[in-house]
């Protein structure tokens, strides 16, 4: 019997490895063509699944110096920080008033929340661009600050609705009949009880931020001003020629910081995930 | 709760504006329009207007840096005028089906995969989920490396196995092959979202339903054909409509892996738009083209709206 279920849980456990091969060999081969000296990267006789002459770190020195890789990577952060925090506050207060105010268009807002919640950004680009010109903020990172809001000002809207949902509304009544405003109930006694879905939240924005392209694409272009993934995919390209080790370093080293975050907190990914889609 | 530690903040000077602007912030019509109105006001600018430019865009001959004349409906006739826009519209049609199916019958494998007893249950979902999490254009251009014409990794793996003759597919110059490869890796990032949705939804279906079926003879089978897939129906729903939109409008995995090449066969709207839209200069037939993005985009709200937000509430 117990033998039997042993089987069976080994067989459950060989049919997944394809999955997770599919999964994780990409990285493994990022990882490791990073860590190649030229010789052995460009040998077609070579075994290109390990690293048989050596590894070396030129390739991380070379992008680190001889590139703007960590001016990238600073305009990335930058971005990145200030468009979640901003999306944050917004998108909380929205979803707490969507959530528990009775008010004139609540729910065509909500509902319009959610519309724009679905919006792809590669269908406004094009508009947004002239939008981002006439605001003076071509070519500037400060375009991204003001553009990333509008997708992630919706998805924190509909998250945290999903939050404050499951909060009784008993609990911020009973503190109103002691006598504090709603304001007070909402900041002391509301957002505590919300701090995972506000964590989720915040995680979820600042992924989507730091793994955004389109945009940023389109809204910048010289190298002050790109984040870490234009920069990696545009500016370490010269002409035809790829430079595939610093490449793959770049790729490496600008997934870190979702890495080190998803490691941390992967159960908050795993249920905003299903949240944000079941909501 | 600490309720009884709440202090109202005893107001010290102008106690007659505080007390009134306190009193109007807890009247739920004044709290709730001050706290909705910056998220309003954002998507209205940055959203809803934007959105009404690319629909004038669409219908005018806009030129980067020219003033631009209303011309009705032409772009639209010169788009299906032109090869590559035809092109691209096939393209979109068979991306987004292949790499939907795929990723719905491979996702809901998955997801039973990983609903079984497991070891390392939390580490196996994190290495699933992680091609979800790590930035897309940054991932294709691991693949696009994988893919490479001389020092591709899949040929080398093909080659070595036996099931490619030499020197193995040219995956990124030739035309079928270079929209498997797109399709790959879209499965490849897209498949953790419904693995994971798909298996929040098993794993709310409660066991009593299996072990009711197992007595009446049910085999594993037919328990999930009777009892697992159509309990599973609203999940498979919801992820299936999510997918459609973000597949159609996929613009990472293309712009890097072949730039809509060869010959404009991996072309989507996005990544054709913005070759006509910023490349050449004509925003108005961009436009266009990121407009059909549009009505999969109203079927989606449409179907959303109808059927799955009634459940929810």
């Amino acid at each position: 019997m117990t033998r039997r279920k042993i089987t069976q849980r080994l067989a459950m456990h060989l049919l997944l490895v394809p999955f997770l091969v599919f999964a994780l060999f990409p990285f493994y081969h990022m990882t490791l063509t990073s860590l190649k000296q030229n010789k052995e990267l460009y040998d077609r006789t070579a075994v290109p699944l390990l690293i048989r002459q050596g590894p070396t770190l030129e390739h991380y020195t070379k992008l680190l110096w001889d590139t703007a890789f960590l001016t990238w990577t600073k305009n990335s952060l930058l971005v990145t920080v200030l468009s979640t925090f901003v999306s944050l506050v917004i998108g909380t207060v929205a979803a707490y008033a969507l959530a528990r105010l009775k008010f004139f268009g609540v729910a065509s807002l909500g509902t319009g929340i959610f519309v724009t919640y679905l919006v792809p950004t590669s269908l406004l680009f094009l508009p947004l661009a002239q939008v981002v010109n006439w605001l003076g903020l071509g070519d500037s990172k400060w375009a991204l600050v003001v553009t990333y809001p509008t997708f992630l000002v919706p998805f924190c809207t509909w998250l945290l609705m999903g939050y404050f949902r499951t909060v009784p509304k008993e609990v911020e009544e009973c503190a109103m009949v002691d006598g504090a405003t709603r304001i007070q109930a909402l900041w002391r006694i509301v957002l505590p009880i919300t701090v995972p879905g506000l964590v989720c939240a915040a995680l979820f924005a600042f992924t989507l931020s730091w793994n955004e392209f389109i945009y940023a694409l389109t809204f910048t272009s010289s190298s002050e001003q790109i984040t870490a993934s234009v920069g990696v995919t545009s500016e370490l390209v010269r002409g035809d020629i790829y430079y595939w080790g610093s490449l793959m370093a770049g790729a490496v080293l600008s997934s870190v910081p979702i890495v080190v975050l998803y490691v941390f907190f992967l159960d908050y990914y795993v249920s905003g995930l299903t949240a944000g889609a079941i909501k | 709760m600490a309720i009884g530690g709440i202090r109202v903040a005893a107001p010290a000077s102008r106690p007659s504006l505080r007390a009134k602007v306190g009193e109007l912030l807890d009247r739920e019509q004044w709290l709730g329009s001050i706290f909705v109105s910056p998220a309003l006001v954002l998507l209205l600018l940055l959203v809803a207007y934007p959105f009404c430019m690319a629909l004038y865009f669409s219908v005018s001959n806009a030129f980067i840096g020219r003033p631009s004349h209303f011309i009705g409906v032409r772009n639209f006739i010169n788009l299906w005028e032109s090869d590559a826009f035809r092109q691209t519209f096939q393209n979109a049609f068979v991306f987004c089906g292949a790499a939907v199916g795929a990723k719905l019958v491979l996702g809901v494998s998955l997801a039973l995969l990983l609903n079984q007893q497991l070891w390392f249950k939390r580490l196996i979902r994190g290495a699933v989920l992680l091609p979800w999490v790590i930035p897309t254009a940054l991932s294709t251009l691991g693949w696009t490396w994988m893919f490479n014409s001389l020092y591709s990794v899949v040929n080398w793996t093909g080659l070595a196995l036996g099931i490619m003759d030499p020197p193995g597919p040219n995956w990124l110059g030739q035309k079928y092959y270079a929209m498997a490869a797109v399709i790959i890796v879209n499965i490849w990032r897209g498949l953790p979202f419904f693995a994971i949705t798909i298996l929040a939804g098993l794993v709310a279906i409660p066991k009593e339903l299996y072990e009711a079926a197992e007595a009446d003879g049910a085999g594993p089978f037919s328990r999930f054909w009777y009892v697992t897939l159509p309990l599973l129906k609203g999940v498979l729903a919801i992820v299936v409509l999510f997918s459609t939109i973000f597949t159609f409008s996929e613009f990472n995995i293309v712009f890097v892996l072949t730039h809509g090449g060869p010959i404009n066969s991996t072309h989507l709207f996005a990544t054709l738009a913005r070759q006509v839209g910023l490349e050449t200069g004509r925003i108005g037939e961009g436009a266009a083209i990121s407009l059909y993005l549009f009505p999969v985009l109203m079927l989606v709200v449409w179907a959303q709206l109808r059927f799955v937000r009634k459940q929810a509430y």
